[in-house]
């Protein structure tokens, strides 16, 4: 086996193409074809009917809803719209699956031929990338599998497995880029770009909660390489690729260990490959060279789909603004530029400052702990921002703690890390913690004077008019009060001491 | 339309998941090709021009509302499983990759 | 003296004994009692029933008393027994559709068919012996032994309903469900002597019925009157929106239809590839006599082409395999039914495919592998693909023979019964059976079989096929009626009373 070769050579020799398929679960309150809840993390099997479960005798009704949000996630798309296609059923045989076909959608799917731009911040300033949307279709998903003995908890090794059918029949919206090229090095932040963006839109159609790390946006990344001028080279598919960040990460690894590959005259299998996120590299999974027949055809148990096409035009007009349009507009009333929102992107916090200035923070403010603060806590603990147990309910406590002097910037953080760490909310921080700003002028005068009686000189110099030296007092005094102290309070009671005046 | 042959029995048995005997393989290779036989006049009368029916009635846009309803209780639901454990169907190992 | 009801309750009309039933002559339980010791006296040589529930039988019958002692309304055939083909889910009761995968399967939810009986106050005797899966025209598929012809226990009762047809005829109830794909209803129906009807596709719901080729099945009544299967047909029809191919419209009117039984004006095609070459004389016979008696009753019979059907049968046989392979894929050993293999060591595959290989019968097997052959991506083209377009023909041929005719008439089957076992090993010799039957559901249409004499040569039962546009039901009623009432006017009785006593 050839060991990867560093990111710069790789894609200094090799031409990476891009494929993403982005699985989404809809967010509907039935499944697809009966009317079992969809709610995340229900007791196993107690979602489930004889439609679901796939019993003999029953039969699918499709979910008008599920229809329309792939039409309306289509037209986002700048996808056409078939105007009759039909539902096939994939057959292939496997526990998770209670029909052992599924039913989806094959040569006819129900939205055809878009586009997304993204946007990628270069060194250059922004890049706009036009990805080909080859198809949208419709289908039902599966359920849930753990495996159980063995020492790994994963398929291989296991003894048995066990079946929870909550998930099978919950909608599911598969949408597939064309190949993207021409990316070159940059192709692993025009895939996270372009998830993120998909992300984006289905939040803002409304039609699924798009949390990677329960499920309901999946994504697999096909990538190839070769040379300037080649042909293109055959393509791996990864799997499980759960957050925006692995996204990225799995793509890099893949064109190292790839081009890695081509270096030492190798050859790329056609393979699934899964992505560790411990280790940040794809393992091999099953072999695609043998690809299994999967016997489509159409669904006689449902009932072709013909849009009408004043129905589609009537979805197209009550489209949300696109997130682009959207981010234009935001940036102008922010008061920033493109790169500053390009960076809030790209950090995957725009939607979380998007909310924190909705319940009240200041824009500058919500960026600053959003792009700063918080970025660099889900960084280092390798999580995304998001998934931080921070509401925008929390910050704007903070910020009017900040604006009232209970609190200074320090102090803040402080408590941000308390929140963050399931402490409670911030005020039960502040008290568990004991992080007010220290404002009784008592308290306040006694550290003063005791500072005053430490450093003798020092007073002499202020009573002689050297204001300028009262900050060695003041940092005495934040010093003695753990910096619980407002400094702008300190230095106004010392000079009131003192009998000097400021100015 | 070639003669079905014993091997190509057998991978269908196994995308079927029937688990054929030696002698099953050969019965059925044979009875296949008969039949194959007498129904490949189908293809004698079906011309390009001529559209494919896959639903008897020409029915379209059959839908239900978005509505949740209680399901099976789960107890009815695990009731026929050969094996459960944790509320879960209890399958044996899985060699091959999900899909 | 005694009245004929009171001689003996299981030979009469299922019209007859709910109107007696209504009137307080006799109970529902009396009746419902009657054909269950009809049941313990004679099913252990016809074996019609694979399961007898005479407690919910015996309970829906109580309702029914006490329904009527209240003073409620009853439903036209209400407290009158039914026995129900093994391919409907009925709720708790044993559902095997004729296979050994299923043995002992409990379903935990009512198929809408049954759930309309239930509200109708229909006793349901039991669960009829069927082919397995529904595949086979003669009953000798089923796992559990085959069903024997009440006219003579050493032939077939017709398949793949023979139980429930069997039950009719030997009088064990007066009501029957069958399911019809390829003929399933109306052979068994033809050389049992009964009456069946296959409905338009979508005029029955299919929600709980255990599919064998999705776009072909269609439940619907076996009785031993037209009128008794029209009352049953509008009982169980209409639509349901548990199953997205129900048609929404409303039914036509049956049971008027079956009253009126009136033929006058109306323009009778018959088919002229379905006769000739294959058919037994005796059939050929009585059914030439069926269509004079229809002129004199006042009809126009004129001779009408269907180039197409021809090719029905081979499209058939790839159209319900593909849809069957898929349909059957379920009963894996996972979730329910049989499980074989399961040693701790084998695989999730191993497991599954020794299930099914010890759970299905050699015409399942032989049909899923044909059917997994004829989707194979390599060949979809050459079979199923063009297995489609010439169920676009067979529908074309029908709505040319509909522009000239009411309604279309042929035998129902090519024979009369034939010998248990002297078909079993020939596939393509059984599937010859459906000739006649299968062009209708390849187009959806809906039609009935009904005895029109014994064939000469053997003495057996021969049916004829009276054939209608979807959403005409209504018309096979008219003919059926008026063809069955000539018939007992020359006869003195219905046919199904010359059947041996068992």
């Amino acid at each position: 086996m050839s060991a990867p070769i560093p990111y710069a050579e790789a894609v200094a020799e090799f031409e990476p193409v891009i494929g993403m398929e982005v699985h989404v679960e809809l967010g509907t309150e039935s499944k697809i074809f009966c009317g079992c809840p969809t709610a995340f993390g229900a007791p196993p099997n107690t979602q489930v009917c004889p439609v679901c479960l796939g019993l003999p005798g029953s039969m699918p009704v499709m979910n008008a809803m599920a229809i329309e949000s792939t039409i309306r996630i289509g037209l986002a798309l700048n996808c056409s719209i078939a105007e009759w296609c039909r539902m096939a059923r994939k057959n292939y045989f496997y526990p998770d699956m209670p029909k052992d076909y599924q039913v989806s959608q094959y040569d006819e799917p129900l939205c055809v031929d878009g586009y997304l731009d993204v946007t990628v911040p270069t060194d250059d300033g922004p890049m706009v990338v036009r990805v080909g949307i080859e198809r949208v279709h419709l289908e039902e998903d599966t359920g849930k599998l753990t495996h159980a003995g063995g020492a790994t908890g994963r398929i291989h090794g296991a003894d048995y497995s066990l079946v929870d059918y909550n998930r099978a029949g919950i909608p599911l919206v598969e949408i597939v880029t064309k190949p993207v090229t021409g990316t070159g090095a940059l192709a692993p932040e025009v895939a996270r770009a372009y998830v993120t963006e998909l992300r984006d839109i289905m939040r803002g159609l409304g039609v699924s909660d798009v949390k990677m790390e329960e499920g309901s946006l999946r994504c697999d990344a096909n990538v190839s390489l070769n040379l300037p001028g080649a042909e293109w080279g055959t393509r791996s598919e990864t799997k499980n690729v759960n957050s925006l960040r692995s996204v990225e990460r799995a793509v890099r690894s893949e064109i190292e260990r790839q081009a890695g590959v081509l270096k030492s005259g190798g050859r790329v299998v056609q393979e699934t490959r899964h992505f560790h996120e411990d280790t940040g590299v794809t393992t091999p999974g099953r072999s695609k060279e043998h690809a299994e027949d999967y016997r489509y055809f159409p669904e006689p148990d449902l009932v072709p789909i013909a849009p009408a096409r004043e129905w589609v035009e009537e979805l197209r007009r009550g489209l949300p603004e696109q997130p682009s349009v959207h981010r234009a507009r935001l940036a102008q009333a922010w008061g920033i530029g493109d790169f500053e929102m390009a960076t809030l992107v790209n950090a995957g916090v725009l939607e979380l400052v998007e909310a924190s200035v909705a319940a009240g923070v200041a824009p500058d403010a919500a960026r600053k702990w959003w792009a700063g603060e918080f970025t660099r806590i889900a960084n280092e603990s390798g999580v995304e921002p998001a998934s931080l147990a921070v509401t925008p309910a929390d910050i704007a406590r903070v910020e009017e703690l900040i604006a009232s002097g209970a609190l200074n910037d320090k102090l803040a953080r402080q408590v941000f890390e308390g929140v963050i760490a399931g402490e409670g909310t911030p005020d039960e921080v502040v008290a568990a913690r004991g992080l007010a700003v220290v404002s009784d002028d008592g308290a306040l005068l006694s550290a003063i004077d005791e500072a005053l009686a430490a450093q003798p000189d020092v007073a002499e110099k202020i009573r002689g008019g050297k204001v300028q030296a009262a900050g060695a007092i003041v940092g005495a005094v934040m010093k003695a009060t753990r910096g619980q102290a407002d400094a702008g309070k300190v230095r106004e009671l010392l000079l009131e001491r003192l009998g000097v005046s400021d100015s | 339309m070639s003669a079905i042959t014993r091997a190509e029995v057998a991978h269908l048995a196994r995308l079927a998941r029937l688990d054929l005997a030696e002698d099953e393989l050969d019965h059925y290779a044979e009875q296949l090709d008969v039949i194959l036989t007498s129904v490949a006049r189908v293809s004698e009368v079906a011309a390009d021009d001529i559209p494919p029916t896959s639903h008897p009635v020409p029915l379209v846009n059959v839908t239900r509302p978005d509505e949740a309803r209680p399901g099976l209780p789960r107890a009815d639901a695990l009731a026929a499983a050969p094996a459960v454990e944790d509320d879960r169907f209890r399958v044996p190992r899985i060699l091959e990759e999900e899909e | 003296m005694s009245t004929p009801l009171e001689r003996d309750l299981i030979r009469q009309s299922a019209a007859t004994l709910a109107e007696a039933i209504a009137e307080g002559e006799v109970s529902a339980r009396e009746v419902t009692q009657a054909h269950l010791d009809r049941i313990a006296e004679v099913d252990g040589d016809v074996h019609a029933f694979l399961h007898v529930d005479a407690e919910g039988a015996l309970a829906t019958a109580d309702a029914v008393d006490a329904s009527r002692a209240a003073g409620d309304a009853l439903g036209p055939l209400a407290g009158v027994p039914l026995a129900l083909k093994d391919i409907l889910a009925m709720k708790g009761v044993p559902t095997t559709c004729g296979s050994k995968i299923l043995e002992g399967w409990r379903p935990p939810y009512d198929a809408t068919v049954v759930e309309r009986l239930r509200a109708a106050g229909i006793p349901i005797l039991g669960k009829t012996n069927m082919d397995e899966f529904a595949m086979g025209s003669s009953t000798e598929h089923s796992a559990y032994g085959p069903t024997r012809n009440p006219w003579d226990l050493d032939r077939i009762p017709g398949g793949s309903g023979g139980g429930s047809a069997a039950a009719i005829a030997s009088f064990e109830a007066p009501l029957a469900i069958g399911t019809d794909t390829g003929g399933s209803i109306r052979q068994p129906a033809a050389v049992t002597g009964t009456v069946g009807v296959k409905p338009t596709y979508g005029g029955v719901s299919r929600y709980g019925l255990v599919a064998l080729a999705s776009s072909l099945d269609q439940a619907g009544p076996c009785t031993r009157t037209v009128m008794d299967a029209a009352l049953l047909h509008a009982v169980i029809g209409g639509h349901d929106p548990r199953d997205s191919t129900s048609i929404p419209d409303p039914m036509p009117d049956v049971v008027a239809a079956a009253a009126r039984a009136d033929v006058r004006g109306m323009r009778i095609g018959l088919v002229r590839e379905l006769t000739g070459e294959g058919y037994q004389a005796g059939v050929e016979q009585r059914f030439r006599e069926a269509v004079e008696i229809l002129e004199h009753l006042g009809a126009e019979v004129v001779e009408v082409s269907c180039p197409h059907f021809e090719y029905a049968l081979g499209a058939y046989y790839l159209i319900l395999p593909s849809e069957c392979s898929s349909n059957l894929a379920r009963f894996d050993g996972m979730r329910y039914g049989l499980r074989v293999g399961d040693d701790g060591n084998a695989s999730v595959e191993e497991v599954m495919s020794l299930t099914r290989e010890a759970g299905f019968g050699p015409e399942v097997k032989r049909r899923i592998m044909l059917g997994t052959y004829a989707l194979y991506s390599g060949y979809y083209d050459a079979y199923y693909g063009q297995a489609q377009k010439v169920r676009t023909l067979i529908q074309r041929d029908f709505e040319a023979a509909f522009a000239q005719c009411d309604v279309l008439v042929s035998p129902t089957a090519p024979t009369t019964a034939f010998r248990i076992g002297e078909k079993v090993d020939d596939p393509l010799a059984m599937y010859l059976n459906d000739v006649a039957t299968i062009p209708v559901n390849m187009a959806g249409n809906c039609a009935m079989s009904l005895p029109v004499g014994l064939a000469p040569e053997d003495g057996l039962p021969v049916g004829l096929q009276v054939m209608a546009p979807p959403m005409a039901d209504d018309r096979l009623y008219l003919v059926g009626g008026a063809l069955e009432g000539a018939l007992r006017d020359r006869w003195g009785h219905l046919l199904i009373e010359e059947v041996p006593s068992l």
